[in-house]
């Protein structure tokens, strides 16, 4: 078995890539730098994260594959579940190896997976969108806390930045602690030394903008008068807004 | 912004869930500079209610007043119900507050009818223009245009508002009559064809000018009550199916009906709202817009109804077994279409991937196809066990339709033993 230790970032997973086409070996198992190797090891290999081997990676990828389908790639990247990143190594190294284009032969099973995955993150992009809950501070600053199972926040700045060009806000992942903010012109990324500052999800009162308490009290009246007592169907609201998100939802607190 | 509006707010949105319209798609519109809200054109829901159905927009009355009398409304002015009546700045405050802290796509406005249709309606265009141009809100606005309303009045409203929509309620005219006396027919379609002709006249101007102003852009829907009265369902879908050849008509909703008002006796006494006759039309509207079907295969004259048991489409395949089993690798993508058990998603794949090999059942069940469905309607490369014309349409409708029984759990009941004494 050949193992490949990189420092688990993206870059580092490229240059893993032109490491082995260099070197003409291909890992089985890419693991993290100081990660415990299974039995059995015939080789293993460090991999050392440059940023020109990386770009070339890229560039190569450009070259061979649609746009579409390298946002698949950082989607399933950003999934950070267990072994994606080795999915994600044996796809670019079919798209290289290939005559033909894999992108839409959907009967291989990494590409259906690969696929499957970034849709996954797509929806939970798509969660984040609808679900984010800003809640107005005292400093004019709209705050909204959220644990999304994958690392979607990335995905999600381009449109907040559009649509609430005309306010600060912060979006800050609890999960992964850390955020971004936008000052009205950029969007930086940010970490708080405390989370106590909401707990439960919800803003402290006194931190609260004056208003702030009777719109959410507001919403929630309005979200109860929307419910058609005659159709109540919790098991439907539930598979539309699973309970994981609920925390951070203020209808829901 | 004070306490009394959250009294307001809850009646008014009382008296608004019924319609069932809730889309924010359609549009695709970026922030202007100083502007606030965006549009994408995928449709945003932001959260969902205990029966299930998605809160998108604000959707809400302007007033709850109303001079009508129609049955089915829980509005009507013969109803002891409590009334309210938002001023034009308190509304659009609102919407824009909500809209900030990301509760909700836009503003879903209706009204009860004041006065007369264009009063009524130069109120509601009122908090939409403030919106639009006062605010620069750039988010979703659905607007109803009140049965009656001047083609000026729907003119305008269309320069701000995404979406508009009439309500038809009753799909024939002389069951509306019979329920709302005051209505007819002809003071639903009028402004929906002055809907029509704006949307069409700014295309036209849009080709010629890139910056001639949007009418609509996202079209018009429509709402029809199910089960208030006695059509069939071959009434309703054709009616459906005409409003689809219309150029702008997006969506035509259906709505189970609910007694609101059960103290009515041209109404029909009923217990719980037709919610699987509901669905049922729902797919059947699917099938019109996405399945590539007609009107006619779905319902006709022998079968004027559509089965509660089993859903439309795999209604037609069994009524048609001579057009199957299809097979997967071969044939085109309007018949692969048609088996249940695969929807428009897999069809694409299938149509995809299959150029590159021969598709199995085992491809086929990663792609998604529901194969406890579809392994009767298909061959593949090994498949062709049991389907519909080894077999016969009974079999496979019993198989189907039989109870599942739960893992684990046996559902064979005990023999109970009876001693008579």
């Amino acid at each position: 078995m050949i193992i490949f230790h990189y420092d688990k970032t993206f870059e580092g997973l490229l240059t893993a890539v032109f490491d082995a086409y260099n070197r003409k070996t291909f890992p089985d198992r890419l693991l993290e730098e100081d990660e415990l190797e299974p039995l059995f090891v015939d080789e293993s290999y460090t991999v050392l994260t440059q940023t020109d081997k990386a770009n070339r990676v890229w560039k190569a990828l450009e070259k061979k594959l649609q746009h579409t389908t390298r946002n698949m790639l950082t989607h399933v990247w950003l999934s950070e579940l267990p072994a994606s990143d080795e999915l994600i190594f044996r796809y670019i190294r079919k798209t290289f190896d290939r005559k033909q284009s894999i992108e839409m032969n959907f009967a291989d099973d990494d590409v259906l997976q690969m696929r499957n995955l970034a849709q996954k993150v797509d929806r939970e992009k798509c969660r984040m969108i609808e679900y984010v809950r800003f809640q107005k501070a005292a400093d004019d600053i709209f705050f909204a806390p959220v644990s999304p199972d994958h690392n979607c926040l990335p995905l999600i700045l381009e449109h907040f930045k559009d649509r609430f060009a005309d306010q600060k806000w912060i979006i800050y992942d609890v999960k992964r602690n850390y955020g971004y903010y936008y000052d009205l012109k950029t969007v930086t990324e940010m970490t708080l030394d405390s989370t106590n500052l909401f707990p439960e999800g919800k803003l402290d009162e006194e931190l609260m903008a004056k208003d702030e308490k009777l719109f959410q009290e507001l919403w929630k009246g309005y979200f109860k008068s929307m419910t058609i007592k005659e159709r109540i169907n919790l098991k439907l609201q539930r598979q539309h807004l699973p309970k994981r998100y609920w925390k951070y939802l203020t209808e829901k607190q | 912004m004070k306490e009394e509006v959250l009294e307001k707010l809850k009646t008014l949105a009382e008296s608004a869930k019924y319609d069932v319209s809730c889309a924010s798609s359609g549009t695709t519109r970026k922030n202007t500079p100083g502007g606030i809200g965006s549009t994408a054109g995928w449709g945003i829901c932001h959260s969902f209610t205990e029966d299930g159905r998605c809160v998108s927009l604000l959707k809400i009355m302007l007033t709850n007043y109303c001079i009508f009398d129609c049955a089915y409304c829980i509005n009507r002015r013969s109803n002891d119900i409590r009334r309210a009546t938002f001023a034009v700045e308190e509304l659009v405050e609102l919407t824009i507050e909500f809209y900030r802290r990301n509760y909700i796509e836009g503003l879903f406005l209706s009204s009860g009818v004041i006065n007369n249709a264009d009063y009524t309606m130069e109120r509601m265009v009122r908090v939409v223009k403030e919106l639009r141009t006062v605010h620069k809100f750039n988010g979703y606005i659905h607007m109803k245009s009140i049965p009656g309303a001047s083609q000026q009045l729907v003119h305008e409203a269309g320069l701000y508002a995404d979406r508009m929509s009439v309500n038809i309620e009753i799909p024939t005219e002389e069951n509306l009559k019979m329920l709302a006396p005051e209505k007819d027919h002809e003071s639903v379609y009028k402004p929906m064809l002055y809907i029509q002709q704006g949307v069409l006249e700014s295309t036209e101007e849009r080709q010629k000018h890139r910056y001639a102003p949007r009418f609509a852009p996202a079209g018009q829907s429509t709402q029809m009550i199910i089960g208030a009265t006695n059509e069939s369902d071959k009434q309703i879908l054709q009616t459906s199916a005409s409003l689809y050849q219309r150029p702008s008509m997006k969506r035509v909703y259906y709505s189970g009906y609910i007694p609101v008002n059960s103290y009515d006796n041209r109404l029909p006494a009923v217990k719980q709202a037709p919610l699987v006759r509901e669905n049922r039309l729902y797919q059947a509207d699917w099938l019109l817009r996405f399945y590539e079907f007609k009107v006619d295969e779905i319902v006709d004259e022998k079968f004027p109804d559509l089965d509660l048991e089993i859903d439309p489409k795999l209604a037609w395949a069994l009524r048609h077994p001579e057009q199957f089993p299809v097979d997967i690798n071969k044939a085109d993508y309007s018949m692969i279409l048609r088996i249940p058990g695969i929807g428009v998603k897999s069809a694409q794949l299938i149509v995809t991937s299959r150029r590159f090999a021969r598709l199995r059942s085992a491809d086929l069940k990663k792609i998604g196809v529901v194969m406890k469905k579809a392994q009767y309607f298909i061959t593949c490369n090994e498949l062709t066990l049991n389907t519909v014309s080894d077999t016969s349409p009974e079999y496979v409708r019993r198989i189907l339709t039989e109870k599942k029984m739960g893992k684990g759990k046996d559902n064979r009941q005990q023999l109970s033993l009876v001693f008579d004494p």
